[in-house]
């Protein structure tokens, strides 16, 4: 934009080539984003003021809020949604104080560095579906080890509460070791001197940790608690391997797909699209405004480090 | 974090059992499956952490079935193209995000931002319609696309990280030899840039590799499931027969590129990881 360059004084032919490359280079992914994403949203805000039903083709009309009104009225829609609630508070939480000593371990371990990172990026690459019917059938009665173990004699996925407690051990195992990864990166720029500083004053392990590293940490907290929390928003494969959405353990995400593949609701299915496309936004404007984290790459120019 | 005035011998033996919780902690639930998918069909409803019997005919069984070998082609197929389109599109995009002044610079970053945040679900249902009347519904098109454009963001974000650290000099140094701004990107930051190039394809592939949603939504055959969507809808190799051993053994196949991509790159990915999200 304005900002200035060094060579202002130069021939504006070189600046002017410069943009021409920028955009060139910029078009394509751009252009890719803007339609796959831009172009559903719109259609998708369109479809929700619309009745669409692929079931009954001819009677699509202009219906305006109505679709919104009945959604928002609709008990399995507040249900799921406060599941969705549920699942992200809880399993971002128990991540936060995993993640942050995952990564003290990571950071500090005298042993094995190399094989315990490995280690960990298993859960975070490996396919969620898979490590859903691991668990699934490790809570199967009879066949699971941990069904036997822990539960005998029940099956705890036919449970509402049982079922939200392994969704939620899925996820968390899942997403530790990202969240981990993050933090990570955020207490490798803790000053060694600071805490030793803060030793030589007298501190302990705890205050040093409470007073020094979690503060110099906050903007890596915070950015992996946004990023974690708009994921876990999303909460989707573990809830659809492990449950199916069975007693009342349907996430917005398994609700919003189940009407589109057996109801073929496009209009109602829009407009819970559109909610969850708000209920996102706010939790990120609050992540933004109210702890102000600030969003990786905001500052345009970002880089020198 | 250890006291730290304890002896090192206690420190030791601290961090020895820090990591084998650590390590039982992210290990366990893949060597359970792994374990399921070796059990015979007498054994494997036993409960039993590792298997009495083994054997390999649940991993011959799904060869042999039409629908794994086509999900496993699809989910190959797929997740190649959309990471090669995807980090050729990022590659471009991050230079100029990196290296070039340019008006709509932050409207760019701001868009894939908000991508990168921004909940699949709420695309499922257009998209869905969008490729019903387009004819990409259950096509590798029809997945492909929406692939590429979730991992746009996390590939531009890696690689203007990777972009910054390179000796720019280099680049001036040959447009001072008379290289245009395009042939000093080609012949020189290029090859410098493939390791980052590299380590945001891994990344981008474990994103494609790793997608239920679209997969199941996207598609209704064998032409375009991938094995994560194909996984949900095993039956076993009849209708009667218990699924779980084949299950497994599908999902087994489906982990052995991800353990060994981290085995060999784990250096990278973590660099990748990491590099976007923090700095800022």
């Amino acid at each position: 934009m304005t900002s200035t360059r060094v060579r202002r004084g130069a021939h504006s032919e070189g600046k002017r080539s410069e943009r021409r490359l920028a955009w060139m280079l910029c078009a394509p992914a751009a252009l890719v984003m803007v339609a796959v994403t831009g172009w559903p949203i719109v259609y998708s805000v369109y479809l929700s003021l619309h009745r669409y039903d692929l079931r009954f083709p001819g009677q699509q009309e202009f219906i305006g809020l109505e679709n919104y009104a009945v959604v928002l009225t609709n008990s399995y829609w507040w249900t799921a949604f406060g599941v969705t609630l549920f699942i992200t508070v809880v399993s971002v939480a128990i991540e936060l104080v995993l993640g942050m000593a995952l990564a003290i371990t990571m950071h500090r371990t005298l042993l094995a560095r190399g094989l315990v990172r490995t280690v960990t990026l298993i859960p975070y690459g490996i396919v969620t579906v898979v490590a859903a019917f691991s668990w699934f059938y490790a809570w199967t009665p009879n066949t699971g080890y941990l069904a036997e173990a822990v539960t005998p004699g029940s099956a705890p996925l036919t449970e509402r509460a049982a079922s939200l407690a392994i969704i939620i051990l899925a996820e968390v195992w899942k997403t530790t070791p990202f969240m981990a990864l993050l933090l990570l990166a955020g207490l490798a720029l803790v000053p060694d001197d600071l805490l030793r500083a803060a030793a030589m004053d007298g501190a302990g392990v705890w205050q040093r940790f409470v007073k020094v590293t979690l503060p110099v940490m906050k903007p890596a907290i915070l950015v992996a608690l946004l990023f974690r929390t708009l994921d876990a928003f999303r909460v989707f494969d573990n809830i659809f391997i492990l449950t199916s959405g069975a007693n009342d353990t349907s996430s917005v995400s398994m609700i919003t797909y189940s009407n589109l593949i057996q109801g073929l609701n496009l209009g109602i299915g829009s407009t819970m699209s559109v909610l969850i496309f708000i209920a996102v936004a706010i939790i990120a404007f609050v992540f933004v405004k109210l702890f102000g984290t600030a969003a990786p790459g905001s500052s345009a120019q970002g880089g020198g480090r | 974090m250890p006291v730290e005035t304890a002896s090192p011998g206690r420190r030791r033996t601290w961090w020895t059992f820090v990591n084998v919780v650590v390590i039982v902690y992210a290990l366990l639930p893949v060597l359970w499956i792994a374990s399921l998918s070796f059990k015979t069909k007498e054994t494997v409803t036993d409960g039993n952490l590792v298997p009495r019997d083994w054997t390999l005919s649940n991993y011959g069984d799904i060869f042999r079935t039409d629908e794994f070998v086509r999900a496993l082609i699809n989910s190959i197929g797929i997740a190649l193209i959309a990471t090669f389109i995807a980090v050729a599109l990022a590659t471009m995009a991050a230079y100029a995000v990196a290296r070039l002044e340019f008006p709509g610079k932050r409207a760019l970053v701001g868009v894939s931002l908000l991508i990168a945040m921004f909940p699949q679900i709420s695309l499922v249902t257009p998209l869905f319609n969008i490729e019903r009347e387009l004819g990409l519904f259950d096509t590798w098109p029809g997945l492909i696309l929406p692939y590429i454009t979730f991992s746009l963001p996390l590939a531009i974000y890696t690689l203007s990280a990777f972009f910054r650290e390179i000796p720019w000099e280099l680049e001036k140094a040959a447009k001072m030899d008379g290289a245009t701004p395009a042939q000093a990107f080609r012949r020189v930051i290029a090859p410098l840039a493939a390791p980052g190039v590299f380590t945001s394809a891994i990344l981008v592939f474990i994103f494609c590799w790793n997608d239920f949603l679209f997969a199941i939504s996207l598609t209704s055959s064998e032409a375009s499931r991938t094995v994560p969507a194909a996984l949900s809808f095993f039956t076993g190799s009849s209708q009667f027969e218990d699924p779980t051993g084949t299950i497994s053994a599908a999902a087994v196949v489906i982990t052995v590129p991800i353990v060994l991509f981290v085995l060999f790159f784990q250096r990278r990915i973590v660099a990748g990881l990491t590099s976007g999200a923090v700095k800022g």
